[in-house]
């Protein structure tokens, strides 16, 4: 799957924040001086660590960390995946669920979750709060919601990973996993 | 095995001669021949559980299991190909699938056999909706912890338990996905009266279903165990 765009200007890459620990995007950072090498071609247009609020049309590559946990996660991912040409899923979370579906084990785990962490652990005026997005009822990795082209596990993935399937899609390549996948 | 005639075999196409009664596995093994295994230790008793050392043999257009079949005259066997690759990762991601896998939290992440084979195979997710399992978790025992959650009801601690120890503590109950290693008649660990805690369970298990509670990891799945075993089973 090529990356290259027509207009020949540079690669429009998103980096989205799911339902993760921020981890992977520190393994994205962590590429050190490579993303020097990588800002010649790329042009991050959303990110967590840009100023961009809407996420924007016609993106290249999407890479997005985290597991869809809400209805505002399952909103947003569906609006991404119609705006973006390659959809790759960052790390553990994203592929599996990881640590954020390990509620999934308990039936009504959206409102066991929420009994626990603002109920159980109170005293005083327990409450579940009623302004942040409604919880699914089971925490989903992304493959399972929409269409994803690559996978990238990892707790977090290496930053010689994630930097391994950039350039290769960067060229045009269709990056390897078999030998490099790893999960935990 | 009593008989002393060598029957002779194509695996991938190299010539191999064995005893009799050799599985396909072990002659491949003992000829630099790697096939990926699972439920497969060596000094066990074969399970034929994992279906991860399916081969193929030329004329059959069955898969046939290399750990329990035994290699014949004349066989033509391929233990590397795109189907076998594809059956393999299938069999991960069942495998992945059927319980709760999550590496990050797992007391046996970087020394887990699952694992291990899902990344050098290339297993990059897993295309099969994941059961989220709440077996029980035994940790009434002294040391030893059974985290059901985990087992790839491989039964290596079943066997370890019954061919080497020779206490058979451990069994299973129930069938298909919902089959439980259980410690006697299905009593606690802490109050199995066979169990000898020899930690031979711990030591043999692939995954971190089994573990020593105070003990690091890499203690406990030191590969010595395996030629351990191995030195004991033939010691008959």
């Amino acid at each position: 799957m090529s990356t290259t765009n027509t207009t020949g200007s540079k690669v429009r890459v998103a980096t989205v924040w799911l339902s993760g620990c921020a981890g992977c995007h520190m393994s994205f950072l962590d590429q050190d001086e490579r993303i020097v090498d990588l800002a010649k071609k790329i042009q991050v247009v959303y990110s967590p660590l840009v100023d961009t609020k809407k996420f924007p049309e016609k993106v290249d590559v999407t890479l997005i960390e985290g597991s869809v946990a809400n209805e505002e996660q399952l909103e947003m991912l569906k609006d991404i995946r119609v705006k973006t040409r390659v959809l790759i899923a960052l790390g553990d979370c994203a592929v599996t669920g990881n640590v954020t579906a390990l509620r999934n084990s308990w039936e009504n785990s959206d409102q066991e979750v929420l009994e626990r962490a603002y109920k159980l652990s109170e005293d005083l005026q327990a409450a579940v709060p009623n302004m942040v997005p409604k919880l699914l009822v089971k925490t989903r990795p992304l493959h399972e919601i929409v269409k994803v082209d690559f996978y990238i596990p990892g707790c977090p993935p290496s930053a010689d990973l994630i930097n391994y399937v950039l350039t290769e899609l960067l060229v045009g390549k269709t990056p390897i996993m078999e030998g490099r996948a790893r999960y935990g | 095995m009593t008989t002393n005639s060598t029957i002779t075999l194509k695996i991938d196409g190299v010539q191999i001669s064995v005893p009799e009664g050799t599985t396909i596995l072990k002659a491949a093994k003992n000829n630099g021949i790697l096939i990926p295994t699972l439920c497969d230790l060596e000094g066990l008793t074969p399970y034929g559980g994992c279906r991860l050392c399916l081969v193929e043999v030329t004329g059959s257009p069955k898969l046939f299991p290399a750990c329990t079949t035994p290699a014949n005259s004349g066989m033509e066997v391929t233990t590397n190909s795109e189907r076998l690759k594809n059956y393999r990762k299938m069999a991960i991601q069942m495998l992945m699938s059927e319980r709760v896998h999550i590496c990050a939290v797992c007391v046996a992440n970087d020394h887990c056999e699952l694992q291990a084979l899902a990344n050098q195979l290339g297993v990059d997710h897993v295309a099969f909706e994941r059961n989220f399992t709440r077996e029980p978790i035994d940790s009434s025992h002294g040391f030893l912890v059974i985290d059901r959650n985990r087992c790839i009801l491989c039964t290596r601690c079943i066997r370890v338990c019954d061919k080497i120890e020779g206490v058979h503590t451990l069994d299973l109950k129930k069938r298909s996905k919902n089959t439980e290693v259980i410690m006697d008649l299905d009593e606690f660990w802490g109050d199995s009266c066979s169990c000898t805690g020899c930690r031979k369970c711990a030591k043999v298990c692939p995954v971190g279903a089994i573990y020593i509670e105070g003990e690091a990891i890499t203690q406990t799945k030191n590969r010595d165990v395996a030629e351990f075993i191995t030195a004991r089973r033939n010691r008959k």
